[in-house]
């Protein structure tokens, strides 16, 4: 295998976003050696695109606030199909993570007695978000990168694709990836993996994410056996830009909202009043005076005594809204909702707190949102579902398989709450390096790597330019992101998940056909064959999966059956391979320990 | 969009680099245009309908995340911030990779040794916390810091710096993106290191002088020279140059 760089570790890490990072990190402070291989160079991953902040119950901001608060929003938010101990453990470790970034550097806005500052955002009871302005993800990438290059047992291979996991009888033994600048394979032996690779964004066509959003470590962790669970939900972002065309679908934050901004139709109605569901009906205010009442409060920095206003339900039930009101006609000039902070707060506040929107409309689209209302609908946002994890270790069901972030399931459960994404890498991307660490460390003998399956892998790879002149393979990847967007959108059929599969599978076809020009090195062509193998498969397991779920929830949006189904609130959907097929299948969620269910229920 | 009468053109001409570190040359390609557009949905156009091998870098497409670095027309831009209507209309548009760094293929560089710098600056070092764990700050002593924090490391600094450019010293000079992650070092609140040293002798801050040229391309205006690079000189000039602190120097055996 001279052909081959050839490199060996304790633990791989895939995807340097926060997460990845994270994990990184962790690892080489348990004295492991560590490897951490990403898509694009080192601090550009999606986590500098997270803006409004990170969610972790400091109460700084507001002393009501406790861990128990944020576990009850977060299970709430997740319409209860959480993991409830990954919940937990979020709320009760992100204080900790959160400070601990502040003591390698961060610098986040502060509160008027010096502390760290925090921002209200969608299902959040109290002001829970630690933030900086409105690049919260930069400050926690641009963190993380300066102590990972500085830890002295970590190779960052930048720029280099992971196309396959290898197995030795059925445990983690290394991967298969090439160096997207010079097309060389690059045989990575390692004891463990962590997964750390993102979602799936770019199914869709109106998608908020970056071209590395092609669901790689849900694939891989496919391929390898592991299983998947709650690939039904996908979150639509209420709030993605929709004019000029070329700018559609990227994000504009929820922190918008938060600092006051509100929800109009064409009417000029704050339409979100007829939208708060009965689980949330006491949390909400019902007048637009007790709205303003509350926004007064929060501007003023006084504990909000008011409900609060309905924009900041969570985003499931704000991103259906907004695609009602637009279908039954009552949408601005560009098929969006009017999101206008502009006659709510100060020019000079809105320069100061959100200062990147403010930017991006300016340069981008041509809109002063200090003084003209933004058109916004829903764009692809996020993965909920993912690769099943220990909640501890974040261990897959392959042994020596580990992930964390986005790839990971469970968490979330049917809906994500804004801000707990950066949590959450924080929290399980330190757990997963820690878990993968003590794994490798117990491992009694080095897996071995299997040379005949490697020179299969290759030639797989290398497919693609035996078949020069084939179709583009940006021309499958759009039929596929139109498809999603059609049928396996916001709102599900049974029929058009039907005919969705039947669908995928000719462009399955279609993908194996396709052809690239020129040589191996820097070739964004052939790597976006490969990329669509990925987001094929992932495509598949939310169809699936969106099938076998007949109910209403959260993200997930089935017509035939518009309620909740408390059956299905008992089980997780779970997709695995077997042979060359998918497998669906139900399996229970363990019932809740007696004094989570009493934080719920607000007893404490 | 506004401002032109007459015939809006439906097309354009883009003149791309196509090519390596040793051979390369300009390649026409005409593009349909959209409102709104951008250069990087031009580019994506061509790679999508006729060069599916054109390399180019590119992530968040928001101005974020600083990777479609480029010299459009000659300028040091990103491509995702550059409205194709900011162009006179019919004349065709220029794309050639950052001229500061080795090219790799296309419009990617080769940026590895902007990370190699990053590595060798002295890490943040806390002074102690308070006794209940945690740190009281300002927000306006945090303010200046914050701005140098802003920098999505897009290198379009480094292009631009003729230190870098011109007189290829990247032996001796960090260059504008290092300083300014030096000076949000030096000016942190709770950062209890002093990096004058590495500044004098490795970032080769003496290099610099003044001509702005960073500060004028920044995507994200960040103050590069007033703010950052001046108030550094100040410091090595008070640590290195002031006869009493030198002699200080020279009695606790640290010169």
């Amino acid at each position: 295998m001279d052909r081959f760089e050839t490199r060996t570790y304790d633990v791989l890490v895939i995807g340097a976003g926060g997460a990845g990072l994270r994990a990184a990190i962790e690892a080489a402070e348990q004295g492991v050696s560590v490897a951490v291989v990403c898509k694009s160079l080192l601090g550009k991953a999606h986590t500098v695109m997270a803006e409004g902040g990170v969610a972790a119950a400091l109460a700084t901001t507001d002393g009501r606030d406790s861990w128990k608060v944020h576990f009850r929003d977060t299970m709430r938010g997740g319409k209860l199909l959480n993991d409830w101990r990954m919940a937990q453990l979020l709320a009760q470790e992100a204080p900790a993570r959160v400070r601990e970034l502040e003591a390698w550097g961060a610098l986040f806005d502060r509160t008027p007695d010096g502390r760290i500052l925090q921002r209200n955002f969608g299902g959040h009871q109290y002001p829970r978000l630690a933030h900086v302005g409105d690049r919260t993800g930069l400050e926690m990438i641009r963190t993380l990168q300066d102590k990972t290059v500085q830890a002295p047992r970590i190779d960052v291979l930048m720029e280099s694709t992971v196309a396959r996991l290898l197995t030795e009888n059925g445990r983690i033994s290394g991967a298969l990836a090439y160096r997207r600048d010079s097309g060389r394979f690059l045989l990575l032996r390692t004891k463990a993996a962590v997964l750390a690779t993102g979602g799936i964004g770019r199914a869709y066509r109106i998608n908020s994410n970056s071209w590395e959003y092609t669901g790689d470590g849900h694939a891989l962790a496919y391929a390898a056996g592991a299983d998947l669970i709650g690939m039904e939900f996908v979150q639509f972002h209420p709030t993605g830009m929709v004019w000029p065309l070329s700018v559609r679908g990227i994000l504009v934050t929820e922190g918008v909202r938060g600092e006051g901004g509100v929800l109009k139709n064409s009417r000029g109605e704050r339409f979100m009043f007829r939208y708060i569901p009965e689980m949330f009906r006491g949390d909400f205010a019902d007048t637009e005076a007790e709205a303003d009442r509350w926004v007064a409060d929060v501007i003023a920095g006084r504990k909000a005594e008011a409900r609060r206003p309905p924009e900041l339900l969570t985003r499931d039930v704000v991103a259906r809204a907004i695609a009602q009101e637009v279908r039954e006609g009552r949408g601005s000039p560009h098929g969006g909702a009017f999101l206008d902070i502009a006659s709510r707060r100060k020019a000079e506040d809105i320069r100061k707190k959100l200062p990147s929107m403010y930017q991006q409309f300016l340069e981008l689209a041509d809109v002063d949102i200090t003084r003209e209302p933004m058109e916004v609908f829903p764009t692809t946002h996020y993965m909920m579902g993912g690769v099943k994890v220990d909640p501890e270790t974040q261990s897959a069901t392959v042994p020596g398989l580990f992930a964390a972030g986005e790839v990971a399931g469970g968490l979330h459960g049917a809906n994500r709450l804004g801000g707990n994404s950066l949590s959450d890498l924080l929290v399980f991307g330190r757990r997963a390096g820690l878990g993968a660490a003590n794994y490798a460390r117990g491992l009694g003998s080095e897996p071995q790597v299997d040379a005949p399956r490697v020179e299969a892998i290759t030639a797989e790879l290398l497919a693609p330019f035996e078949r020069n002149g084939g179709e583009s393979p940006y021309a499958v990847q759009e039929s596929l992101q139109d498809l999603m967007g059609t049928y396996v959108g916001i709102a599900r059929t049974a029929d058009d998940l039907q005919g969705a599969l039947a669908e995928i599978e000719r462009l399955r076809a279609r993908a194996g056909r396709v052809g690239v020009d020129g040589n191996r090195q820097f070739n964004p062509g052939w790597h976006t064959t490969l990329d669509l193998q990925n987001l094929l498969t992932v495509s598949e397991a939310v169809t699936r999966a969106a099938l076998a779920r007949r109910e209403s929830r959260g993200a997930h949006t089935r017509v035939e059956y518009p309620d909740s189904d408390p059956q299905f609130g008992r089980v997780n959907v779970v997709v695995r391979r077997q042979g060359d097929a998918m497998t669906v299948r139900e399996e229970p969620i363990a019932p809740m320990s007696g004094d989570l269910k009493e934080i719920l229920e607000g007893k404490e | 969009m506004s401002g032109s009468n007459g015939a809006q053109s439906t097309e354009t001409v883009l003149k791309i680099f196509r090519g390596d570190g040793t051979t390369g040359a300009f390649k026409d390609y005409t593009v349909p245009l959209q409102p709104g557009m951008v250069v990087l949905d031009a580019v994506h156009w061509v790679q999508a309908h006729q060069a599916s091998d054109l390399a180019c870098r590119w992530n968040c497409k928001a101005g974020r995340c600083g990777s479609c670095s480029a010299e459009v027309n000659g300028k040091p831009r990103l491509m995702c911030m550059t409205r194709m209507d900011h162009f006179p209309p019919g004349e065709a548009i220029t794309l050639a990779p950052m001229k500061a760094f080795p090219v790799l293929k296309d419009l990617v560089c080769d940026v590895s040794w902007n990370y190699g710098v990053n590595r060798r600056i002295p890490a943040f070092r806390p002074r102690a916390p308070e006794p209940d764990g945690t740190w009281r700050m300002q927000q306006e002593d945090i303010d200046r810091v914050q701005e140098f924090r802003k920098c999505i490391e897009c290198f379009l600094c480094q292009d631009v710096c003729h230190v870098l450019r011109d007189h290829d010293r990247k032996d001796r000079f960090a260059g504008p993106r290092f300083l300014v992650r030096i000076a949000g070092l030096e000016m942190h609140p709770l950062d209890a290191a002093s990096r004058t040293a590495h500044l004098k002798e490795e970032a080769g801050i003496g290099f610099c002088n003044i001509t702005k040229c960073c500060t004028e391309v920044c995507p994200e205006s960040i103050h590069i020279t007033d703010n950052a690079i001046i108030p550094l000189k100040e410091r090595v000039v008070d640590d290195f140059y002031d006869p009493l602190r030198r002699l200080w120097r020279r009695l606790r055996g640290t010169a």
